[in-house]
């Protein structure tokens, strides 16, 4: 139930930590995220989910902050582009868009890592028709696209090594 | 002997980009990312008249108007006008409205909801005036909107005697071409924080390109010293020349909420707002009348080149030279003439987006080429082979080329890498019964780096070089990085210039009150012209070590940091600026319009194959080639990199980017409905470069970042010609204009 000043209570998590927020129920999740939780990684671009440069996860799936009233992630797992490194090592995705030039100014590129890994964690080898469908969402002014397709191939590649070099680090296989 | 850039280290090596992990991270502090305390959020408050007297000014609804900031003209402190070339333009309109998105008043609050909803309660009563809304009306002065006759600027550029060629002539070709207005799109809009006071002057942080443009236009603004202004870029999502000029005009908003109110005040547009009042690509009209001889060569170009400019001069001026120039393209013809005129309307003032000009007076020509090729019985190729300029001729300007291009070596690949000849007779073969007509075409090219003219010479820009106490070097310079890769090639350009590793290097962060002006980050000058500042500015810092006896010639790069240390020791700060100086027999008359309009040129052949839908009339294109010589190759990822996007906006320019205007205003601001290339629409674009080094540039390098906006559009139009075989002369090309353009029938 709303407090005096209308404000609810939500809990979910955010980048594996249990948060508690209190805030408006039809608070833009972007603007939770960044103004209440100052993670500013999550950018708008077009505020009508046209761009894809506020896209987060939510239960794994991804989707545009900006059309996401707050109240609809009670419960939920929430990543945005704060949690994808793992504490000083990157993602694949990641270090795939810097070797690649997938980056540019750099604006649309949390939404984009953010819907790449999802891409890749759905189909783990995407062809190029998938990779294309799966970042469609997703604008860039800058690249053209093409080094950012090229960094998902890369990161498919070096997921796909890392996978293999796992597995014959097991001992007895 | 050994090429030279065989040995380079450094240079042409694809180094990691020097803020690539904060951006793929999303630690990069843009603009909105950055909060002060005790800030204020600022709205602007526009006309809804296109043209008209200001009556009255009133504030209604029912809001606690006390608590809020309320700017209008009477608090400028100095000038009111955005100082750029001309001094016409307003902060705040005063009695007079000349555009539908004219800032009028500012309001400033700590809710921004709040602020929102008084912005829709400013009552702001106008008396209108009559307007005009096209270029044409403009031209023929259907009513007198600026100045005496609408015109901002005219040029005119004589080679030779175009009058007398037309007799001779064996052919008389002539031919209209008009494109659209383009909005530049960067996904961060414009966005500024200020603070200000009498006391401590004005500071701003804020998405730019030009810092020292901003510094300019709020010292006027606010008639303060030099030093009492700091501009500050913070990281700036895509700029395409959108931030240009008009950061000036934001910039001084936030600045003046914050000196009435003495707190930070944040100024960040949302998409709606950056697209209606923002400046966007110039409209443009071309005329081409040519004289041709049997055997197809050029004889005489008369060109006719107009710009609508919109309500103020802004950058008008120098977008037209750009656009001049380039009209007669990389093909030598002994009389040309061009007659160019930048016009007032009442919109928005448009202004720089990559290409300047010359994506709009290049698809004029090479739409035109075609079809004096056509008229000849030539194909496009072999009558721009028997044109194309060499060493030694002159262009339109009657610039001598000193450098060794070839175009025809261009051509040449880019038909082979693209299969162009036999593609283009199987899909003859192949549309005879489809519905999906195939087609090929090509644009030849060139375009300029760095400054028109003497603006280099005006300019004189400066870089610093500073040794730090551990003995790395930081690049001063006022050249923003904008997504293209400044901080990336300037660190390659010192290190190979110093023979340090490429992670010695720093690039201090664009502040006025740290960085010297190196100029503004345009006109394809960041690597060719600064970067050449930044080599000779890192050699001085060595130059001056060994001066000191501090270091050998040849050293290692722990030698180099004990030296820096010593002297820093020793001496204090050790610091080299370097300023620009024309490379010799460089020389631009103005008054005639007449010289080496640029210092050195990218040369390019690009190549598109598209399909046309004979029912829906949607044209895709489904391969893109562009071949270029841009000099030596400082970053091959990166240069790549700018091609592809260049080419991206230009396939965007020629068939998604339709600007819908009503009365002066964009009526499609957003992005549901002015619609940019998505990863679905994009075809392949594959990207080759020849290197010829270019003496006078930074390990050889010459300019890049506008030269891909200028091709894709022609060489798209000639395809769709190829494939339909229909002229169509006119972007953006809609589905709805190819069906009028084929004869098609609405169902």
């Amino acid at each position: 139930m709303p407090d005096a000043s209308g404000k609810v209570e939500i809990n979910c998590t955010v980048n594996s930590e249990a948060r508690t927020l209190h805030v408006f129920p039809m608070a833009r999740l972007l603007d939770v995220l960044r103004e209440e939780l100052r993670l500013t990684g999550t950018k708008e671009g077009c505020g009508e989910g046209e761009c894809g440069a506020c896209s987060v996860l939510i239960d794994g799936a991804l989707v545009n902050s900006c059309l996401v009233p707050v109240l609809q992630v009670e419960g939920a797992l929430i990543k945005t582009i704060e949690g994808v490194a793992t504490g000083e090592q990157l993602h694949v995705v990641q270090e795939a868009f810097i070797a690649c030039g997938g980056a540019q100014c750099g604006i649309c590129t949390p939404g984009m890592v953010i819907a790449a890994v999802n891409l890749l964690e759905r189909t783990p080898n995407p062809n190029e028709a998938e990779i294309r469908a799966g970042l469609a969402g997703n604008l860039c002014r800058c690249t053209g696209y093409m080094k950012i397709f090229e960094a998902v191939v890369k990161a498919c590649q070096s997921s796909s090594t890392t996978k293999t070099q796992r597995h014959r680090e097991e001992p007895g296989i | 002997m050994k090429d030279e850039s065989e040995q380079m280290k450094i240079v042409g090596r694809p180094v990691p980009r020097k803020e690539g992990r904060d951006k793929v991270t999303g630690q990069a502090r843009y603009v909105d990312d950055l909060h002060f305390p005790e800030m204020l959020y600022g709205a602007t408050v526009r006309s809804a008249e296109a043209r008209g007297r200001i009556k009255s000014i009133s504030f209604g609804g029912d809001l606690p108007w006390d608590e809020f900031v309320i700017v209008t003209a009477k608090d400028i402190p100095g000038e009111n006008c955005v100082a750029l070339i001309l001094l016409d333009q307003p902060y705040l309109a005063d009695e007079f409205v000349n555009h539908p998105e004219e800032p009028i008043v500012l309001l400033a609050h700590p809710d921004k909801y709040l602020l929102e909803e008084a912005r829709r309660n400013v009552r702001i009563e106008i008396e209108s005036l009559p307007a005009i809304f096209s270029l044409r009306d403009s031209v023929n002065q259907k009513e007198i909107v600026w100045g005496e006759d609408n015109v901002f600027k005219t040029y005119m550029v004589e080679k030779g005697n175009v009058d007398e060629t037309w007799e001779r002539a064996d052919f008389i070709i002539e031919g209209e071409y008009e494109t659209g207005a383009q909005e530049q799109l960067y996904i961060e809009n414009n966005g500024v924080i200020a603070i200000a006071s009498p006391a401590d002057g004005v500071t701003v942080w804020g998405s730019m390109q030009c810092p020292y443009y901003i510094h300019k236009a709020l010292l006027k603004l606010f008639g303060l010293p030099e030093d009492k202004i700091r501009v500050v870029q913070t990281e700036t999502g895509g700029g395409f020349g959108g931030k240009e000029e008009y950061p000036s005009m934001i910039a001084g908003h936030a600045a003046l909420l914050a000196w009435k109110s003495g707190r930070p005040v944040k100024i960040v547009y949302d998409r709606a707002e950056d697209m209606a009042a923002t400046t966007k690509r110039h409209p443009s009209w071309t005329k081409h009348r040519t004289a041709v001889t049997r055997d197809g060569k050029l004889l005489g170009m008369e060109i006719e080149f107009v710009v609508d400019g919109g309500a103020y001069a802004t950058l008008s001026a120098v977008v037209l030279s750009r656009g001049t120039i380039h009209a007669a393209g990389p093909y030598f013809c002994p009389n040309v003439r061009i007659k160019s005129r930048a016009v007032a309307t009442n919109a928005p003032p448009h202004g720089a987006f990559r290409g300047f000009g010359a994506p709009q007076s290049i698809f004029a020509l090479e739409r035109h080429l075609n079809k004096v090729a056509r008229e000849l019985g030539l194909s496009p190729e072999e009558f721009r082979r028997r044109n194309f300029i060499h060493e030694g001729e002159t262009t339109a300007t009657n610039q001598v080329i000193n450098e060794k291009v070839d175009m025809e070596g261009l051509l040449n690949r880019a038909f082979e890498l693209t299969d162009y000849q036999a593609k283009q007779m199987r899909f003859a073969e192949l549309n005879k019964n489809s519905r999906q007509k195939k087609g090929i075409g090509f644009a030849s090219f060139m375009h300029g780096a760095g400054f028109t003219g003497s603006g280099e010479k005006f300019l004189e820009s400066v870089v610093g070089a500073e040794a730090t106490s551990e003995g790395r070097v930081r690049i001063l310079a006022a050249s923003t990085e904008i997504g293209q890769g400044t901080n990336t090639i300037f660190a390659q350009i010192a290190a190979e210039a110093l023979h340090l590793d490429y992670d010695a290097i720093e690039v201090a962060k664009p502040d006025t009150g740290n960085v010297p002006n190196s100029g503004p980050t345009v006109a394809s000058r960041t690597c060719m012209i600064v970067g050449k500042l930044v080599e000779s500015a890192a050699l001085g810092l060595k130059q001056t070590l060994v001066n000191c006896g501090l270091l050998s010639e040849n050293y290692t790069q722990p030698d180099f940091e004990r030296a820096c240390r010593s002297y820093i020791e020793q001496y204090g700060a050790l610091k080299s600026f370097s300023k620009y100086k024309a490379p010799p027999g460089i020389n631009w008359d103005d008054e005639k319009y007449e010289g080496d309009a640029y210092g050195a040129y990218a040369w390019a052949v690009y190549v598109a194959e598209v399909t046309v839908d004979m029912v829906t009339y949607e044209a895709r294109v489904d391969d893109f080639v562009a071949v270029q010589e841009v000099g030596k190759v400082i970053h091959p990822v990166l240069a790549a990199g700018q091609i592809e996007g260049g080419v991206a906006q230009g396939i965007g320019y020629t068939l998604f980017e339709n600007v819908v205007w009503g009365n002066g205003r964009m009526v499609n601001n957003q992005m549901t409905n002015y619609i940019i290339p998505t990863a679905a629409d994009i075809p392949p674009i594959r990207v080759f470069f020849e290197e010829n080094p270019y003496a006078y540039g930074p390990a050889g390098a010459k300019g890049i970042g506008e030269l891909p906006m200028d091709g894709a559009a022609p060489a798209i139009l000639n395809a769709i010609e190829n494939a339909t075989g229909v002229s169509i002369n006119h972007i953006p090309l809609m589905p709805e204009s190819i069906m009028e353009a084929l004869g098609g029938e609405r169902a």
